[in-house]
């Protein structure tokens, strides 16, 4: 071995230098995250004005100095409702990844522990799900409990939770079998201790990874749910409820107003995205190792 | 006109410390069976493949590959295609990688026939039966049928050497065609290669890493270490009489199949890497020989030996060394 | 296990899995708040008479797994129960939309199957090069485009701005039509082409790198047909696979695309149900996705050892 440490290794520096670069993309897309969390939290203090009064008498403005980014047919300011509107807009798939990565985490657990025919019929189960896209069930949602957020979060967390639950089965199974797992319980440890605070824990960082990117997704859904008017409602601000009343705008040449909060969605989906994939890249090339 | 020659050819890899071949220079003359042997890494592959003008396409290379007199360097597609389809062809390592799963064992035998000498189908398929036949196998007509995940492993081996026979080539490239097979299969697959050879008078290339059986089986021995040939002899004088340091610590380190295992010494250290290079011999720092100031300092060329001028050996102190330095007699 | 056993199996999964699906689809209707009998006429003033025919028609004098059958029944003989909104059958009323749809679907699938296929393949013959890094760049960027942006950027650059395409409703002949439909069907594919391209790049590099394309050049085949018949050819399982279970995004999508452009077909006569709660459409809809998706998949199950002789027709890709 002394041989291979005293020579030049250029092909690992050249390696390293690929992996660096690429976490830059990884870096700006993780500081573009921070940046919309905080203006969700600061919205109503950073807006300059309040995006759900309409002035009549500035309606389909371009850009200018009285607003920043022009205003829709109905007057509203289009930065204040995009700043304002990253609250829903977050807010929304951020439920929607809590629930599902819980309830997912635990039916993952739950089968990928006990194994046998619960753990077939769980994962049939699963595989009937996956057949129900997100929105199809988030849509059926508000046919039953009416518009909002509420009934379509609800329906999409148990439209997402296979995919955590699937995942959190497979690496479950395999790490049970791992030797440390048996030694404790050799020592008397409860299998539920055993599963729950010693196994799971290993498990985090890919369920991160694949929380992240599920993310990305039910923001898209979200919005469309609200571009169709079925989601969040007028006048509360919302960038796909914005995309939507922007409609007629579009048509008459201003396309402003629909085009900023549509950026918006695209950027944040991307960040999440490019965030989540390089986080599960990352761990597959440890556990390559 | 030699079948094989090629003539100083160095292959360089961007991002690479060393060249995968370093001014590698050997000869095949037509009938004659040539070993070429060394650990992984060495560069075996790469100086077999390049016979078939398959080198990677990022590489630099220099030098010359003549194959019946035709330059491969530099090739345009007719020239390889002309010595892929009619003068040279390859039995590769593993059949399982090395055939299309997907498609049945009559495409993989019929596609060059078909598709690079326009023969039809039905004249592909009776060629294909013919080589299947030839190759041993029990029911030409039925393999024709199956798909590769349907064959063991050694049957598989028998249809690449039966793909690698279609285009009646002069000159077979066997890289390590007994490394992925079991060890019961392996001495049927090489007792097949020897009779095929003996029987079409064929010029092989015989890639290994096991110095035994290429002193069997083949009529001269290169030994190449780190991109580089270090030694070229006869078989049975390699065998008895190693020069270089690193063919005798081969030898060395082969287990005996009688005897006490306790001969058993292993070469020290690990074969160099792409991404490691020397400035001297690249054995000098595995070499219990080497001698500080001139070993590591430039490289030793491959010269022919004073005592013995068909032999040759690329190492300053080959005429130093005490030999042989493997006493012990073996058969 | 022969052939028709495999296939015998896969089926009955299907219907296993399409039963479990139309009882979920079934019973989501006493999910909703309150009586479903008032949930059912929400945000209309029946008569008493017509609460009595509500009732009868839903059979909500009987216990609920004779309701389930009964429905089940009718949904089997293709009546879905009648529209509140539109005064007819529910297929009647589905049908009516569905050749628009059929035909968003159909072009923007060949236009994902075309652009998706070619830009994948493209990228990966290209590994590592500039064209293969921007082609990367545009999937994820692309991925992320969500149909209702692609809609809006759309109809602003092509429809108003240009003037090339119409920017409202479905067009009448079939020239027309399709004029109509291509601004929508580009927007329906954007994220579907990014996803396809992805998964033809990853499957065609796996492919590329494998040793038996070297084995296949060796023996003197030209490239372009060794990139016919054993790249692409061994590529195409897992395009197919992925491709299976992006019907019912797609299909789902189209909701957004047609109301984005003012079309009338299922996607936004779903929407309309959902707004004017005519929920006896909504549910056939529902269930229409959904088993169009279990369908097709199973489909593709069936077909996938036909292009991969290693998987068992029993086996499955999962």
């Amino acid at each position: 071995m002394s041989t291979t440490v005293l020579v030049r290794r250029p092909l690992l520096g050249r390696l390293r230098g690929g992996f660096l670069a690429h976490g830059r993309l990884f870096q700006v897309c993780l500081v573009l995250l921070v940046a919309f969390v905080v203006v969700a939290l600061f919205a109503p203090w950073l807006a300059p004005q309040d995006p759900t009064v309409g002035d009549f008498a500035d309606t389909m403005a371009g850009p200018g100095a009285a607003h920043l980014l022009g205003t829709d047919q109905g007057g509203h300011d289009t930065f204040s409702a995009l700043l304002v509107g990253t609250r829903t807009s977050l807010l929304g798939p951020l439920c929607v990844v809590a629930f599902s990565s819980a309830a997912g985490i635990g039916v993952g657990l739950f089968s990928g522990w006990r194994g046998g025919w619960v753990d077939a019929v769980i994962g049939r189960v699963l595989d009937i799900l996956f057949a129900f896209p997100s929105l199809l069930l988030a849509i059926l949602a508000v046919a039953l409990f009416g518009k909002g957020l509420g009934g379509p979060v609800l329906a999409m967390a148990i439209a997402y939770m296979p995919y955590t639950a699937r995942l959190v089965r497979g690496l479950t199974a395999q790490e049970r079998t791992r030797p440390y797992v048996s030694a404790y319980l050799v020592q008397g440890h409860a299998p539920v201790f055993v599963a729950v605070r010693r196994l799971l824990p290993n498990l985090g960082p890919t369920v991160l990874a694949q929380s992240t990117v599920n993310f990305g997704y039910a923001l898209l859904d979200l919005a469309a749910l609200s571009f169709l008017g079925l989601g969040v409602q007028p006048p509360t601000p919302d960038w796909g409820a914005m995309i939507n009343q922007a409609q007629a705008a579009v048509l008459q040449g201003q396309p402003l107003s629909a085009v900023v909060p549509a950026v918006a969605v695209v950027l944040v989906v991307v960040a999440f995205n490019v965030v989540g994939e390089q986080l599960g890249d990352r761990l597959a090339r440890r556990d390559a190792r | 006109m030699t079948l094989l020659e090629i003539d100083a050819l160095t292959v360089e890899l961007p991002g690479a410390a060393r060249p995968v071949l370093d001014a590698v220079t050997l000869r095949l003359a037509a009938g004659e069976v040539v070993g070429l042997v060394g650990e992984s890494g060495s560069g075996k592959s790469v100086t077999a493949r390049s016979a078939l003008g398959l080198l990677p396409a990022r590489a630099r290379v220099t030098g010359r590959v003549l194959v019946e007199g035709r330059d491969l360097v530099g090739a345009d597609a007719a020239r390889l295609r002309e010595v892929r389809t009619g003068v040279a062809s390859m039995v590769f390592q593993d059949p399982r990688a090395g055939i299309n799963p997907v498609r049945r064992i009559g495409d993989f035998l019929t596609e060059p026939l078909r598709l690079t000498k326009g023969w039809s189908r039905r004249e592909a398929e009776a060629r294909a039966l013919e080589l299947l036949a030839a190759v041993g196998l029990p029911d030409p007509p039925r393999h024709l049928r199956q798909y590769p995940h349907q064959l063991s492993g050694g049957m598989l081996q028998r249809v690449m050497i039966a793909g690698a026979l279609a285009g009646e080539p002069r000159l077979l490239l066997c890289d390590e065609p007994t490394t992925a097979l079991d060890v019961s299969t392996q001495a049927e697959i090489l007792a097949l290669l020897g009779g095929l050879q003996r029987a079409r008078g064929l010029g092989m290339l015989l890639i290994t890493h096991d110095i035994e059986l290429a002193a069997a089986s083949c009529d001269r021995v290169y030994v190449m270490y780190a991109g580089r040939i270090v030694e070229q002899a006869p078989a049975a004088e390699l065998f008895g009489s190693p020069r270089h340091p690193y063919t005798r610590g081969l030898l060395g380190s082969t287990p005996p199949l009688t005897g006490p295992l306790e001969r058993l010494r292993p070469v020290p250290g690990a074969p160099m890497s792409l991404a490691e290079s020397a400035p001297g011999c690249a054995f000098a720092a595995r070499c219990t020989f080497a001698e500080p100031g001139r070993c590591d300092h430039s490289a030793p060329e491959l010269l022919p030996l004073t005592a013995a001028p068909d032999r040759s050996a690329a190492c300053f102190r080959v005429a130093e060394l005490p030999n042989p330095a493997v006493t012990e007699a073996r058969p | 296990m022969s052939v028709a056993v495999a296939l015998f199996r896969k089926l009955l999964g299907m219907a296993v899995t399409l039963l479990v699906t139309s009882f979920l689809v079934f019973s989501s209707l006493y999910l909703a708040p309150g009586d479903p009998v008032s949930f059912l006429v929400k945000g209309r003033s029946p008569s008493p008479a017509e609460l009595v025919a509500v009732r009868k028609e839903f059979g909500f004098d009987q216990p609920f797994p004779a309701r389930y059958w009964h429905w089940l029944d009718a949904v089997l003989h293709g009546d879905f129960g009648r529209s509140y909104l539109f005064h007819e059958s529910v297929g009647a009323v589905i049908w009516a939309r569905l050749p628009a749809s059929l035909l968003l679907v159909g072009v923007s699938t060949v236009l994902i199957a075309v652009v998706g296929i070619g830009a994948g393949a493209f990228s990966a013959l290209r590994h590592g090069t500039r064209t293969d890094k921007s082609v990367l760049l545009l999937v994820t960027v692309g991925a992320a485009v969500p149909s209702f942006a692609a809609a809006v950027v759309l109809r602003s650059v092509f429809g108003v701005r240009l003037g090339w395409f119409p920017t409202i409703g479905n067009g009448t002949g079939l020239l027309d039509e399709l004029h109509h439909v291509a601004l929508p069907a580009v927007a329906l594919s954007v994220t579907f082409m990014a996803l396809v391209t992805r998964v033809t790049r990853a499957s065609m590099l796996d492919e590329l790198g494998r040793e038996h394309v070297e084995v296949a050049l060796s023996r003197g085949a030209p490239r372009g047909s060794v990139l016919r018949r054993h790249v692409f050819r061994n590529a195409l399982g897992p395009i197919l696979t992925v491709s299976g279970l992006l019907v019912s995004g797609m299909l789902v999508s189209t909701a957004i695309v047609e109301t984005a452009f003012g079309m009338s077909g299922i996607g936004s006569l779903l929407v309309q149900c959902v707004d004017e709660l005519d929920f006896q459409v909504v549910q056939a809809l529902v269930l229409l996705v959904v088993a169009v998706f279990v369908v097709v998949n199973t489909l593709v199950d069936l077909v996938h050892p036909l292009i991969d002789p290693r998987i068992a027709a029993g086996g499955g890709a999962r």
